[in-house]
């Protein structure tokens, strides 16, 4: 396992913190592409450490700056709470006991429940996972795994014979290969979400297609 | 011992290179770059000039602004020891370097723009020693990026024999990797060879061996800011015994593994949990009990045009400091 220079004498942000400030970017980042649409409302619960210390640290801050699709190296995000209002974004801060319903979770964990401008709406669960890093447990009732390191496309289907093979091969149509996938659903034949991340990078055109596809009902496609 | 064929595992590997290619180490840990990264020397030459011009930027805007820090236990240090440094005990170099890293690390606790060296939480060493020593010295920007890269060398391999994180090492892991690559940087820029770079980054680590992470309310604030300063301190002090002759008895990379099997064997209240040390002080816990979210209040806190009428507290929207 190597390391380049730049992961050491590197990245350059907005402090104080790479996992609470840096990290909480891009959970919100993630979270805006996810909705795929402008978020006009945020319900933002704040999990362990990102519930005890995000004053200090920022973290509300940077999970709204990601939501305005601000990067950790924004300096806007420092004023992203009166840019939120600006912008027509409300948000609110809570602070439940998510590991009651979710079970154990990571000590940098928020859940955003948005909705946006269309009337989308969506509730993901993300995790600071070091280093500046964030993953995407949740999406809804779904279990995922999105990093945005990679490109993925994100669908929400019908959990029924050929969905996934219409998806991999509008992908192979594209000249696209796939780097992993993981599919979760709520039950047999019921409901349920594909993460499919990609070596090459795809567009919103994909999203197009897989949509057009009977028994899709969302697509989204994520851009590192 | 190589690193799959990429960056290698001892500095004392880098350095014999170096010796015998007759470049610096910076010009070494460069070229192990482009290789490992597949970058052109350009590109990676471009992307370390970044770093330099916000580390610029930070110390900039450190020393001139007055800056509130996130968690409010910080700020206006920097332009302190700016302003009195001509009367220094210490001399002008050291107190230089000190309030420049006192500087970049307020502005990071501010949430200003740094490059995180090796982290955020340590990112006011190397641009203090940096920089001092660059004007010191009258280096270009040319130089002063190549000694980046020799600060480089010494992350990346402090990084793949012991880590660089407080939570895995302490304090010596952050500040005292800092001061390592620091020293190794500015014995570079004032003309050491690489071996010299190579005891100076030791000596440095050696100085912090054993430093415990203790952040008050685990907010990188209290101790951070100031042993950033102090971390710039030794860095200079190490590069100077360096450039005199001074070898470290321990070989570089026996004291970075030193290093590692120090943080390992630090309980886990002195990494960066805030249960020990400075946090841990009567203070420690009045401040983080008067900074931190008390969970024990459910309600929420909204930002935003209309109040609801279920959530408790509103929040004025802040961020304007
Ligand atoms: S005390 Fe801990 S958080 Fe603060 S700079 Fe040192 S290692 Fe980082």
């Amino acid at each position: 396992m190597g390391t380049s220079i730049f992961e050491i004498i590197g990245p350059i942000m907005i402090g104080p913190s790479s996992s609470h400030t840096a990290g909480a970017v891009k959970i919100g980042r993630l979270a805006r592409a996810i909705l795929a649409e402008k978020p006009v409302d945020a319900k933002i619960d704040l999990h362990g450490s990102f519930a005890r210390t995000y004053k200090g640290h920022g973290t509300d801050r940077a999970l709204v700056g990601g939501l305005l699709g601000f990067g950790p190296d924004d300096e806007r995000l420092r004023d992203s709470l009166r840019l939120a209002h600006e912008a027509g974004l409300q948000v609110i801060f809570q602070f439940p006991d998510l590991e009651a319903e979710l079970g154990p979770l990571h000590p940098n964990t928020a859940r955003l429940t948005l909705k946006g401008q269309n009337g989308l709406t969506v509730r993901i669960v993300g995790s600071s996972i070091g280093g500046g890093r964030a993953v995407v447990t949740r999406i809804d009732d779904f279990e995922a795994r999105i990093t945005g390191e990679y490109p993925a496309l994100v669908t929400l289907h019908r959990d029924k014979p050929g969905v996934i093979a219409a998806l991999t091969r509008i992908l192979a149509d594209a000249g696209i290969n796939i780097a992993g996938m993981t599919v979760s659903r709520t039950g047999r034949r019921g409901r349920a979400l594909a993460v499919i991340e990609t070596d090459e990078a795809i567009d919103s055109s994909i999203a197009d297609l897989a949509r057009a596809h009977q028994g899709v009902e969302r697509a989204i496609v994520i851009v590192p | 011992m190589t690193n799959g064929g990429f960056h290698p595992f001892t500095l004392s590997d880098l350095v014999n290179e170096a010796l015998s290619e007759g470049v610096s180490l910076g010009e070494i840990a460069l070229r192990h770059e482009c290789e490992f990264s597949g970058i052109s020397r350009l590109e990676a030459v471009r992307r370390m000039q970044a770093n330099l011009d916000v580390m610029r930027s930070a110390v900039q805007q450190g020393l001139s602004g007055r800056l509130r820090s996130a968690g409010g236990l910080v700020g206006g240090d920097a332009a302190k020891v700016e302003e009195y440094k001509s009367r220094g005990l210490s001399g002008d170099h050291i107190l230089s370097a000190a309030s420049r890293a006192l500087a970049v690390s307020e502005v990071n606790a501010s949430m200003g723009l740094i490059v995180a060296s090796p982290t955020a939480g340590s990112c006011g060493v190397i641009p203090g020693v940096l920089l001092t020593v660059a004007e010191r010295v009258g280096a270009d920007d040319e130089a002063t990026v190549m000694a980046l890269f020799a600060a480089g060398a010494v992350g990346i391999v402090a990084a793949s024999r012991a880590g660089i994180s407080g939570a895995e090492g302490g304090c010596q892991a952050e500040c005292g990797v800092a001061a390592a690559m620091a020293a190794a940087s500015a014995v570079q820029l004032a003309g050491g060879d690489p071996e010299a770079a190579a005891h100076a980054a030791a000596m440095s680590l050696k100085a912090l061996l054993g430093l415990v992470c203790d952040p008050v309310a685990g907010l990188v604030e209290v101790p951070c800011v100031k042993r950033n300063a102090f971390s710039a301190a030794i860095a200079m002090i190490a590069a100077d015994m360096a450039l005199a002759g001074v070898r470290s008895v321990i070989p570089p990379d026996e004291v970075i593994d030193a290093m590692g099997a120090v943080g390992r064997m630090l309980p886990v209240a002195l990494r960066e949990t805030a249960e020990g040390g400075l946090a841990a002080t009567p203070t420690g816990k009045s401040l983080s009990a008067r900074i931190c979210h008390n969970l024990g209040d459910l309600s929420g806190i909204t930002i935003g045009r209309e109040e609801r009428g279920d959530s408790g507290k509103t929040r004025e929207p802040e961020g304007l400091s």
